[in-house]
């Protein structure tokens, strides 16, 4: 075949003379790199030339005689050396960073914050409006790779303004199961309805919907395995199965050897025509608390504040989600002009016993039902390039609670069915950049309207992995 | 039609019981996979031709197409790479993962121009590897071609003698046309031209099209005013012929700008299905060269 070490020689060449250049520049110098590769071109030229009379004559000689299959071409080496890794690096995984912040205008103390009707839980993550004034956002981390043939591995941590880091997801995945089977084990975002899984960075709103807040703590993490399967139809349909040990809000860590968390999936989804797509899903989760306790860990830590009023829950928690979503594009280019509906329904009941724990009295157990549910919608429209609008509303129905007699006096709360509206304008001066303003009418808060006003930047630096739907 | 008549005894005798799956990122790579492989495959095309390649959605139909394929035919150097890669890890389908024998990339086998010497996102969507849109070039067709039947013989062992012949057929109907477009296209060597997208390395090198300005201040990013006023000051001194575009593009900078210069906008239909004409490969070039001689006139 052709030799490739002429060229490869000047080019070494080139750069050899290239580097003691750099110091002392001088006119002598570029005009001996320009015609260094004036020449390099030159040759190019020739050999392109050379190529493609083979070619013609190759396709002539096809076209008279037997045919056979001539021998693959060998791909030519790009013109400049393109940014190849040597060594240790050459496998290194593909790192990329997300890098956020935000400013808060919020017309009630954030302290004040709660969801009037529900009890709170899990580590806070992501549930409230946030800090008032600038804060730097989570910063993303995300390194992934092929581990082998066999599987794939990602890991992404959160760093937080308050400089803690936190391992959002690290898991590994089969790439080489047959069937439309998928493997994933680690620790993940659960499939349990559309939002669950997906990073800070592609959500079109600055905050989680409610009913994460309320049910979920924020996001959902399983740490577990999950077997995901796509049946041969020619309508997708993907079934799932999670099992995890159950220790995320709205389980907790039980210390045992048994499975805490069960979580089913199924999702069907499809086009119509060139320009839209959807795809709706319907998902379950099961877990089991130990001594859950309820309020936020917001104080990551502060012991010192135990004694304050303290509950806690003992029990099964079960989640149903509902979630559907529809994409528009013209033709299917989305570069102009996109319309994405997005909406959810959550549902979670619980039940089992509640324990109270105020200041020096014995604890107090009593039993605690409660079934409650929340909803949103959302709509986002790209009405020009790089700008984008969005419209959400939320609603939380506090539902039934129903407590034993020790315990009632303690924790009722007040059926209130809390509710937001939020508007959206964000700009996009690259797909690697995003400016957005968000204000939200908060009324989570039982007689309290909360004006929040957010400014938020959302950068993306280095590998930028493909997203999910 | 020609090939109707050259391979009547091949069809016959080739009916096969499981039909070769394949799914195709984009349409010129399903066109040519139907050159190839006929009736011997069922063919999916992920992409259209009104679509920008650079933005596609993972979207559930795509998932299940992928699972369900046994070679998936796509144009690699990272055209694909924010969309391609969450499907083939959600399919479940070893077999059209990276490295297997069922993932074929068209880029492998030409010579990629563009290709960037520094790597730094400052520079707008650039990919490392070179530009993507390898299809503008009818000699890189001929390349991929001889590579896809290569594939599609080792992936469908007991249709090989079919994928030869079908090579060889193309291979003569392609040489034949392909010297009549390079004879038509002639006289546009050395033709100055702006593009909207850097997404015409490849037909300006076959013909020897010069690009003075592109419409995207940086590739993928959409053209501001200020942008667009600078190309029309920077054409009073260097004039070009005509405004190029691909058929998914915007067409708004480019006619803002050739009503200013007084310059015609040449739609080009960049894959198959971009335009009336533009029904399979053939038609593909035929309508592409003629678009410009129009132009050029």
């Amino acid at each position: 075949m052709l030799k490739h070490t002429p060229v490869m020689g000047a080019i070494a060449a080139a750069l050899f003379y290239a580097l003691p250049a750099h110091a002392t520049t001088s006119e002598a110098d570029l005009q001996q790199l320009r015609s260094q590769l004036q020449e390099l071109r030159q040759q190019y030229e020739q050999r392109l030339q050379a190529l493609e009379a083979r070619l013609s004559q190759a396709q002539q000689a096809a076209a008279t005689s037997t045919p056979t299959i001539a021998p693959q071409p060998q791909p030519q080496p790009a013109a400049a050396p393109s940014a190849s890794r040597k060594g240790n690096s050459a496998f290194n995984p593909a790192i990329g960073m997300i890098l956020t912040g935000t400013y808060a205008n919020l017309s009630k103390d954030p302290e004040s914050w709660e969801l009037s009707g529900f009890k709170l839980g899990g580590d806070g993550h992501g549930v409230g409006p946030g800090k008032r004034g600038f804060s730097l956002g989570e910063s993303e981390i995300t390194f992934s790779a092929n581990v082998d043939s066999l599987a794939y591995g990602a890991l992404t941590l959160g760093l937080d303004g308050d400089n803690k880091v936190e391992v959002e997801e690290a898991f590994v995945q089969s790439t080489a199961l047959p069937y439309g089977l998928t493997l994933k084990g680690g620790r993940f975002y659960g499939a349990l309805g559309y939002q669950n899984e997906q990073h800070a960075h592609t959500w079109s709103f600055v905050d989680l919907p409610l009913a994460h807040q309320a049910f979920l703590g924020g996001q959902y993490k399983q740490e577990g395995a999950q077997l995901k399967w796509v049946l041969p139809t020619t309508q997708y349909i993907e079934l799932g199965a999670e099992l995890g040990n159950g220790s995320a809000f709205p389980g907790s860590d039980r210390g045992g050897n048994a499975l805490g968390a069960t979580l089913l999936s199924a999702r069907t989804g499809g086009d119509v025509g060139h320009s839209h797509s959807w795809r709706l899903g319907a998902s379950w989760l099961r877990t089991k608390a130990q001594d859950r306790l309820w309020g936020l860990a917001h104080g990551h830590g502060h012991e010192g504040d135990a004694a304050q009023e303290e509950s806690s829950f003992t029990g099964t928690s079960r989640v149903w989600a509902l979630d559907g979503v529809w994409k528009w594009a013209p033709n299917g280019n989305a570069k102009r002009t996109n319309l994405t509906l997005q909406g959810e329904y959550f549902r979670r009941t619980e039940s089992g016993t509640a324990t109270v724990v105020e200041g020096i009295d014995p604890p107090v157990d009593g039993l605690y039902r409660s079934n409650q549910s929340g909803w949103y919608v959302q709509g986002v429209y790209q009405f020009v390039p790089q700008w984008r609008v969005g419209l959400r509303y939320d609603r939380l129905s506090s539902g039934s609670l129903r407590l034993g007699a020790d315990v009632a006096d303690h924790m009722a709360e007040p059926g209130y069915n809390p509710q937001r509206t939020s508007l959206m304008l964000d700009w996009s001066p690259s797909e690697f950049q995003r400016w957005r303003l968000q204000l939200n009418n908060d009324q989570a808060r039982q007689g309290v309207k909360d004006t929040q006003l957010y400014l938020q930047y959302q950068m993306s630096l280095g590998a930028h992995g493909a997203h999910s739907f | 039609m020609r090939m109707i008549f050259a391979l009547p005894l091949l069809l016959a005798c080739a009916t096969p019981a499981h039909a070769l799956k394949v799914f195709a990122c984009e349409p010129e790579w399903a066109a040519l996979t139907r050159e190839l492989a006929g009736d011997q495959t069922s063919v999916y095309t992920a992409t259209q031709a009104l679509q920008d390649p650079h933005l596609v959605q993972a979207k559930p139909s795509l998932i299940t197409a992928v699972r369900n394929a046994d070679l998936v035919v796509c144009t690699g150097a990272e055209l694909e790479v924010a969309w391609l890669p969450v499907l083939l890890r959600q399919a479940g389908n070893p077999k059209v993962q990276p490295g297997q024998p069922g993932h074929f990339e068209a880029a492998a086998s030409v010579r990629m121009l563009d290709v960037p010497a520094r790597l730094d996102r400052a520079d707008g969507d650039v990919h490392a590897e070179g530009n993507p849109h390898i299809q503008t070039d009818p000699r890189n067709m001929a390349l991929v071609a001889v590579s896809l039947a290569h594939r599609l013989s080792q992936i469908d062992p007991a249709q090989a003698r079919a994928y030869e012949a079908r090579l060889a057929d193309f291979n003569r109907r392609w040489g034949v046309a392909l010297q009549r477009w390079s004879l038509e296209a002639a006289p546009l060597r050395g033709t100055p031209i702006v593009v909207q997208h850097k997404g015409f390395p490849y037909l300006e090198n076959w013909l020897g099209l010069k690009q003075v300005a592109a419409l995207e201040p940086k590739p993928g990013i959409e053209p501001s005013s200020s942008h667009l006023s600078g190309v029309l000051k920077q054409l009073q001194q260097q004039p070009a012929k005509m405004v190029i575009r691909a058929a998914y593009n915007d067409g708004r900078g480019a006619q803002w700008l050739a009503e200013r210069a007084k310059l015609p906008v040449v739609v080009l239909p960049f894959t198959v299905g971009g335009s009336e004409r533009a029904k399979d490969l053939f038609g593909l070039f035929d309508d592409t060269v003629a678009r410009l001689l129009a132009a050029a006139k």
